[in-house]
């Protein structure tokens, strides 16, 4: 029998990187087959190709045996073929039944009737056990919610091979259960899935076969049922990798970032984002803030560094109030950030590495005189980076930064934000979208940070990395702390309760 | 001047930039050539030769009258550059123009107790103040309440427009030509010695305040701390923010900067000693549009903008002479507009030329 879809010698190349390379895999009809490799390895590009948003400059794409071109998502459509994105396709202010049959209605005389689709979503999701309210608004429904009405938009539209990319990315540990059996059960109903991954247990938990890339080229396919973590993971990075974070034990000194009762309130809403925030940080170690994303960790973290204003509430920096400070006080007085978002806030890419790495001390006398750059300075010190800090790069300091890789382009900032001795750093997201060895790079540097004598705020997705990295744990949930943890006192499924809010604590 | 340092003073890839920008002005001839064609056959080759010529026909002179004409849309030219570089689009280069001129022909014909280069520096050092005072609501407006530049210095326009026009009937009227008086003798612009090196031509130390503009404006833009705040606001807003820059501050100086450069070329348009005077009639200043032409094909970079302001000054004298070939005046503007159309396009053929040669490059 032939594979469902098989994908033959796919090359794809973008400006300065191949992206795939002689990429060849099959996927059998029934079968949960995981794409794993590493954030750049070429498996989103892979299926962007066999879900048609790219076209492949070599290789074909055969369905059932027979060769077909792909050229949009709406040719892979009538090819059975659907897709649940990382980030949901929904519209917000739709109910999740508007959501589910926009762009396929049913119309009777130009009216459209909602009747009939109503009927098909409410059967198809008692068929697979989704407990979904159709009438529900999309933006009100939790995030497990919101995939679920992705997944539902693929069978409504009756497609026969789902690809999930990263689905358990934004989802509690509870909730990435609840989809370990959707997937099951659409298997068993005969639906082929395609999952990319690079989470090893998630391929154990659930992947029949798995296809690993790196650097764009195909390692190989294997059985699941004969492969263990370790394995995969060589098969996955090249050598042998360091999964856990060294780390001595070290006793806290003074405090140095103190938060009291800090609120924060969305523009023009009267909802609170950070609702009575309090806490510290002190020397010599770290805390992490861990969450389910948008549960007030950004604005927190935006209150703190001064790019939103606080609504309430005090932030002391070594006894030293910065509620109403401005961004450049907070830089100059203690404060490095890595943002969650390096290319919105962390970098000005269309500039040159050099220029960046000046962009939180270009106006320090070492710097500049009266106003004019001292050149050599400059270079000098974004020299003196590189090397430190080991960004690579393909034209030195001149290098347009757009044009680097992201691991180098998060070193520079981290180099950037070391370098300015500040004694808190605060770590938004600091390893996302990282290959493992950056990921152990950067770990290891927040370590030594917090060695130092440094205070270290750190804000994570990753609950491994929350568990592993931090000293103290503190858990949001629509904008309060619910709870505040030592990472040896408890376990990663009572962790993921209180990320819901199914638990807290009464902190007073 | 090595490689090395024509490339540190216009940045990397300067020779596609130069090819991209000579590439659209020759397809712009090109299509130029093909209008006269279309609409009068017998002189277009005559009358094309003598666009090409431009200013150079008339010698020194000629050469004289182009730097002449150059200094007012240079001017205006670097003001769209340097709110470019800042993420921003000064169109209201018209308003600022005729304010600037304005002012310096009041100050002009009435502060006559000054003496003489006294005088004409007052004049047009008002006309920078009130250049950058035209700008003032549109850039507090933009940097507090983010209403887009666009439309509040373009509103700008107009109000400079009428209100030039009422000043003008009001203060500084010479009926008899409907348009406004011109200034006393000591506040004319100085000619430096121009008048001998260009005979004939009505240049000055006009095209000295320019140059000097053109050069702070450099180093500005690629020394100074703050063209560095003013390209990080421009280029990446959000991570400018980030780095503790103040862009409310930087948004006003920027287009308080550009509205000054564009209200000093008004003021030296109308010192200049050479007749002219504003007419009283509602069109917006001609030399304001011109400069996002010259800003545009000069992509920005404040040398640049000193060739592609006197190439476009040398096209305007030579579309004067398209009348004694029974053209409109206007062909030139017709002219000058597919150049810049083309020079928008050959930014868009340069990514095209990278991308290409990037995949050349990776196939290797």
């Amino acid at each position: 029998m032939h594979p469902i879809i098989e994908m033959r010698g796919i090359t794809k190349r973008f400006p300065g990187i191949i992206a795939n390379q002689n990429v060849s895999f099959a996927v059998q009809k029934g079968e949960i087959h995981a794409l794993l490799g590493e954030n750049g390895a070429g498996k989103s590009t892979l299926m962007s190709i066999l879900f048609g948003l790219y076209q492949a400059d070599e290789g074909d794409i055969l369905v059932k045996g027979k060769p077909v071109h792909i050229k949009t998502p709406n040719d892979a459509n009538r090819y059975a073929i659907g897709m649940v994105h990382q980030h949901f396709k929904l519209v917000h202010n739709f109910t999740v039944l508007e959501n589910i049959i926009l762009g396929v209605e049913s119309v009777r005389n130009g009216f459209l009737s909602m009747g009939e689709a109503r009927k098909k979503v409410i059967d198809l999701s008692e068929k697979y056990n989704f407990k979904i309210d159709c009438n529900a608004v999309t933006s009100e429904i939790t995030v497990g919610m919101q995939q679920r009405v992705e997944i539902l938009k693929m069978l409504y539209r009756e497609n026969d091979i789902l690809i999930f990319d990263e689905p358990s990315s934004v989802l509690t540990p509870q909730e990435v259960e609840e989809l370990i059996k959707i997937m099951r059960s659409l298997a068993r109903e005969g639906k082929t899935i395609i999952l990319i991954t690079h989470k090893l247990q998630e391929i154990l938990d659930v992947a029949d076969r798995c296809t690993v890339l790196r650097k764009g080229k195909s390692v190989g396919t294997v059985d699941v049922k004969n492969i263990d973590k370790t394995q995969l993971s060589e098969m996955m990075v090249g050598r042998q990798v360091e999964l856990q974070v060294k780390k001595t034990p070290k006793e806290p000194g003074d405090t140095v970032l103190e938060v009291k009762e800090l609120v924060v309130t969305a523009k023009g809403r009267g909802k609170n984002l950070v609702d009575r925030v309090s806490f510290s940080v002190r020397r010599g170690e770290i805390v992490c803030v861990a969450g389910i994303d948008g549960n007030g960790q950004s604005e927190l973290v935006y209150a703190l560094t001064g790019l939103m204003p606080p609504t309430g509430g005090q932030i002391l920096i070594n006894d030293d109030d910065i509620t109403r400070a401005s961004v450049r006080y907070r830089n100059t007085h203690g404060i490095s950030h890595i943002p969650e978002d390096r290319h919105k806030y962390g970098l000005v890419l269309p500039f040159q590495l050099e220029e960046n790495l000046a962009l939180k001390n270009y106006f320090t006398p070492q710097m500049q005189s009266r106003h004019l750059f001292r050149f050599d300075y400059r270079r000098s010190f974004a020299e003196k980076l590189i090397e430190k800090y080991d960004i690579r790069t393909a034209r030195g300091i001149t290098t347009v930064t757009a044009s680097m890789s992201g691991g180098n382009q998060q070193k520079a900032i981290v180099a950037r934000e070391l370098e300015l001795g500040n004694d808190l750093l605060i770590a938004v997201q600091p390893t996302r979208g990282m290959d493992v060895g950056a990921i152990e790079y950067i770990h290891r540097r927040i370590v030594e940070q917090r060695d130092a004598g440094k205070a270290v705020l750190m804000v994570s997705l990753e609950l491994d990395e929350v568990m592993s990295v931090s000293d103290r744990i503190l858990v949001m949930f629509e904008g309060f702390i619910v709870g505040e943890f030592l990472p040896q006192e408890i376990s990663v499924q009572e962790l993921g309760l209180y990320m819901a809010g199914a638990k807290r604590e009464d902190l007073a | 001047m090595k490689r090395k340092d024509i490339q540190r003073l216009f940045g990397k890839g300067l020779v596609d930039k130069i090819a991209a920008s000579m590439c659209a002005i020759l397809i712009g001839l090109f299509v130029g050539f093909l209008v006269l064609l279309a609409s009068n056959p017998d002189n277009a080759l005559s009358a094309f030769l003598t666009i090409l010529k431009g200013g150079l026909s008339g010698g020194s002179k000629g050469i004289g009258n182009v730097l002449f004409k150059a200094i007012p849309i240079i001017m205006t030219g670097l003001s769209v550059a340097i709110a470019f570089k800042a993420g921003m689009f000064n169109i209201g280069t018209p308003g600022q123009f005729i304010m600037g001129a304005y002012t310096a022909i009041y100050i002009g014909c009435y502060l006559t107790f000054l003496p003489p280069v006294i005088h004409w520096l007052v004049c047009i050092l008002s006309a920078t103040a009130v250049g950058a005072l035209w700008v003032l609501i549109p850039a507090l407006l933009k940097a507090f309440l983010n209403v887009n530049e666009v439309i509040a210095t373009i509103m700008m326009n107009y109000i400079g427009m009428y209100t030039s026009n009422y000043l003008i009937t009001k203060y500084v009227f010479d009926a008899n030509k409907n348009q406004s008086k011109l200034v006393a003798a000591s506040a004319q612009t100085p000619k430096l010695g121009m008048d001998k090196l260009f005979p004939g031509s009505s240049l000055n130390a006009g095209i000295f305040v320019a140059l000097l503009c053109m050069i702070l404006i450099y180093v500005l833009l690629q020394r100074s701390t703050f063209g560095y705040e003013l390209k990080a606001c421009g280029q990446h807003c959000s991570a400018a923010r980030y780095a503790g820059i103040n862009e409310k501050k930087c948004i006003v100086m920027t287009l308080l900067i550009a509205g000054a450069l564009a209200g000093l070329g008004g003021g030296l348009t109308y010192v200049a000693g050479d007749g002219r005077s504003i007419f009283v009639v509602d069109v917006l200043a001609q030399e304001g549009f011109t400069g996002i032409s010259v800003a545009l094909l000069a992509m920005n970079h404040p040398i640049a903008i000193f060739f592609s302001g006197t190439f476009i000054a040398s096209l305007t004298v030579g579309g004067f002479y398209m009348q004694l070939y029974q053209y409109p005046y206007e062909v030139i503007d017709i002219i000058i507009a597919i150049i810049i159309y083309f020079s928008a396009i050959s930014l868009l053929v340069r990514k095209l030329m990278e991308r290409w040669r990037n995949r050349q490059e990776v196939s290797q």
